[in-house]
């Protein structure tokens, strides 16, 4: 996106100050339908999200090697976006990052967690980008779903117009919102949050030991196998508690879970398919928002003959 | 036009008589030393790297062009005296400076990917497709700080990566294809050709067929300049000239 | 299987530069398994987790030859559940970094079929990118 004239901060008509956002480069092409959901289902919140101007690629992973600096650039680059936001007036000291992706979540906010604690680190960093201003280190990395726990999933469950009855969800967690413990926004073994929300909405939360289980990440990339082997489980294992659907944070997860499970059934031909939402869509569907945010012709697996089942679309229902 | 009567223009005008002309050097008062690939050389000052290459005596059958800034062919990487910053710019548009450090990057080495862009889905995935090592990018900005046009390299591979073929379009149109960018990327990348492949599909499939080309190419198949086109290319040379000079010029 | 191993000053410049890379004290994993117990990968792995740990303990540079961390996701599961506090993840990035930092690849960008990397999403390529090139 091209550099844009900094407006003055408007209040939305609900009277709530604008946060930044950070999308991530997924969430404008193969994950589209997550951050229209999101957007969306935000929106109805009174939750405006204002993507950060001239934002780039976080790098998906945070480098882990103690002596590497170079791949923590492009992190701390969004930081200083954040900060300029603020100088430019976009938003009104309001120094909280807010992510969707799992992924880009993870390596912005340890990024921020080795910045905050390594003076050194972060003083190499902004001399290297001497043509930006220095991160002070006050940004806040968030992720949505912490922002929808903090305003209260009694106030989620009211704005709710069509409860998502009956239908059957395991929220699925993966590994980038829960680990390192310190990144992590519940508990890395035991975590509630997605179940709290699809409940909130009215769905049944279906619990499986496969919830926080690694779906392959990148190996996707190098070995299918591994991925669709692990997709096998955590997708029959979701299956076997009486799950009609998986909800997710991460389009990763979600392209090996969904996608892959074209892999997936070719190496077991017993396997029957399972859609797998972004936990936004669902959202959207409960809030009863305009079905064009919903954006299920990106998934790989068409929800929609199961919502029909459970009257949550129209028959006629495309998008 | 430009001010001749400047002291500078005087002594640039002054220095490239050197070069062009091959006066006599004592006639020449302002000297600096540059160090073209290590050796040193006292050239006139004032002289760009490429007149200044040339007074020390070398011949450019390669690596220069048009020497107007626009042809992407005599990207020079130097390093002035005193300055860590290893700065880049075109030959023939760079001054040279006493005690500058200097060598031609008359080629980057890269890759061209073979596509047919008729034949590609308008979508992100096509500089994945050619290019996949755009991923590597670090957002280390070594491309945009290379860059002698002054591009926001950087930024437009990062629209690459997300497939935004509009401000794509929009912010490498100024690119002269020199390569500089390339040759500084710690994930070797190859920006231009990525910004090639994008301009060309942007071009194609995303801004469409202006209004006014629509127009012209109808009027031109209607005859409309037909009369004016027998007239130019049967005309006398002397009367050509004279419509040549009193052409209708575009403004400035 | 017996084998003797002697720790030469090599062996011991070896594990200090596994330290130094991760920033994790090898030596102080006791053997307990629990990482490789939790890995979800290492049913695809030539080693376990706890393997290569013992294996860096000693020195021992054949570590490099084992696939396994190439096939680690940084799933953080031995880090959040090893006793010892050892961050086992970072450990695999130290080994990986070893190999990369040699400028040798483990993947082959260009040996991707053209219709494959057109389906993969950005966040696949890109984290690939980030841990098996250098």
């Amino acid at each position: 996106m091209t550099t844009t004239k900094p407006e003055t901060t408007k209040t939305t008509a609900t009277g709530n100050s604008k946060i930044p956002y950070y999308p991530g480069c997924t969430l404008k092409t193969t994950a589209k339908n997550f951050e229209n959901s999101a957007l969306a289902a935000a929106r109805a919140l009174g939750i405006e999200l204002l993507e950060i101007p001239r934002w780039n690629c976080c790098g998906t992973v945070f480098s882990l090697a103690d002596d590497d600096l170079i791949h923590h650039v492009a992190s701390v680059r969004n930081f200083i976006r954040v900060q300029e936001m603020n100088d430019y007036g976009l938003v009104k000291n309001e120094n909280r990052l807010v992510t969707l992706c799992a992924m880009c979540f993870n390596t912005l906010k340890s990024t921020n967690l080795r910045m905050k604690n390594n003076a050194e680190d972060l003083s190499k960093i902004n001399d290297l980008m001497y043509r930006e201003e220095d991160y002070q280190g006050k940004v806040e990395v968030i992720h949505f779903l912490e922002v929808l726990k903090a305003l209260g999933f009694e106030k989620i469950h009211d704005r709710v117009k069509k409860p998502l009855k009956d239908l059957k969800v395991a929220p699925y967690y993966g590994c980038m919102i829960l680990r390192p413990q310190e990144v992590g926004i519940d508990d890395p073994e035991d975590p509630t949050i997605q179940r709290d929300l699809l409940e909130s909405l009215g769905a049944d939360a279906v619990d499986t030991p496969y919830k926080r289980v690694c779906c392959g990440s990148y190996q996707t990339v190098k070995d299918k196998d591994i991925v669709a082997e692990l997709a096998y489980d955590i997708l029959t294992h979701a299956q076997k508690e009486g799950a009609e659907a998986l909800a997710t944070v991460c389009p990763l997860c979600a392209f090996n879970l969904d996608h892959r499970q074209k892999e997936v059934k070719a190496k077991h031909p017993d396997f029957t398919e399972i859609p797998v939402f972004y936990v936004t869509q669902l959202m959207a569907i409960a809030f009863g928002l305009d079905g064009e945010c919903y954006g299920f012709d990106q998934n790989y697996v068409d929800p929609r003959p199961l919502l029909r089942k459970k009257s949550l679309i129209e028959q006629q229902q495309e998008s | 036009m430009v001010d001749n009567k400047s002291p500078i223009m005087e002594r640039i005008a002054e220095a490239n008589k050197a070069a062009t002309t091959g006066i006599d050097a004592t006639d020449i008062k302002n000297w600096i030393e540059i160090y073209i690939m290590g050796k040193a050389y006292k050239v006139p000052a004032d002289l760009t790297i490429l007149t200044a290459m040339e007074y020390a005596g070398y011949k450019f059958v390669r690596g220069v062009g048009c020497r107007q800034g626009f042809c992407g062919a005599c990207a020079t990487v130097f390093r002035k005296k005193g300055d860590y910053k290893l700065q880049t710019g075109m030959a023939c548009q760079t001054r040279a400076e006493d005690g500058m450090y200097l060598v031609q990057i008359p080629f980057t080495p890269a890759e061209k990917a073979d596509y047919d862009i008729t034949k590609e889905p308008y979508e992100a995935s096509v500089f994945i497709k050619y290019y996949p090592e755009v991923t590597r990018c670090v957002s280390c900005n070594t491309c945009t700080k290379a860059c002698p046009q002054d591009l926001e390299v950087m930024d437009y591979v990062q629209d690459a990566i997300r497939g935004d073929f509009n401000a794509l379009a929009d912010i490498s149109f100024d690119c002269i294809q020199c390569g500089l960018c390339a040759m500084r990327c710690p994930a070797e990348i190859v920006q231009y050709h990525v910004a090639q492949l994008g301009r060309r599909m942007f071009g194609r499939y995303g801004q469409g067929v202006p209004d006014h080309l629509r127009k012209r190419v109808k009027e031109i198949n209607e005859g409309k300049f037909n009369q004016e086109m027998a007239r130019i290319t049967t005309c006398a040379i002397d009367e050509l000239r004279k419509i040549y000079t009193e052409r209708e010029k575009e403004p400035e | 299987m017996i084998k003797k191993v002697e720790i030469t000053p090599e062996n011991e410049k070896f594990l200090n530069k596994v330290n130094e890379l991760s920033g994790q004290v090898v030596t102080l994993c006791e053997q307990c398994g629990t990482c490789s117990g939790g890995c979800p990968l290492v049913g695809e792995m030539d080693i376990t987790p706890s393997q290569w740990m013992r294996l860096v303990q000693l020195g021992l540079k054949e570590v490099l030859d084992f696939k396994a961390v190439w096939v680690c996701a940084s799933c953080f599961t031995c880090t959040v559940r090893c006793p010892r506090k050892i961050d086992v993840s970072k450990v695999a990035e130290a080994l990986r970094q070893i190999i990369l930092r040699k400028a040798i690849d483990y993947i082959d960008l260009k040996a991707i079929p053209k219709d494959e990397l057109a389906c993969l999403p950005q966040i696949a390529l890109v984290s690939a990118c980030r841990k098996f090139t250098g």
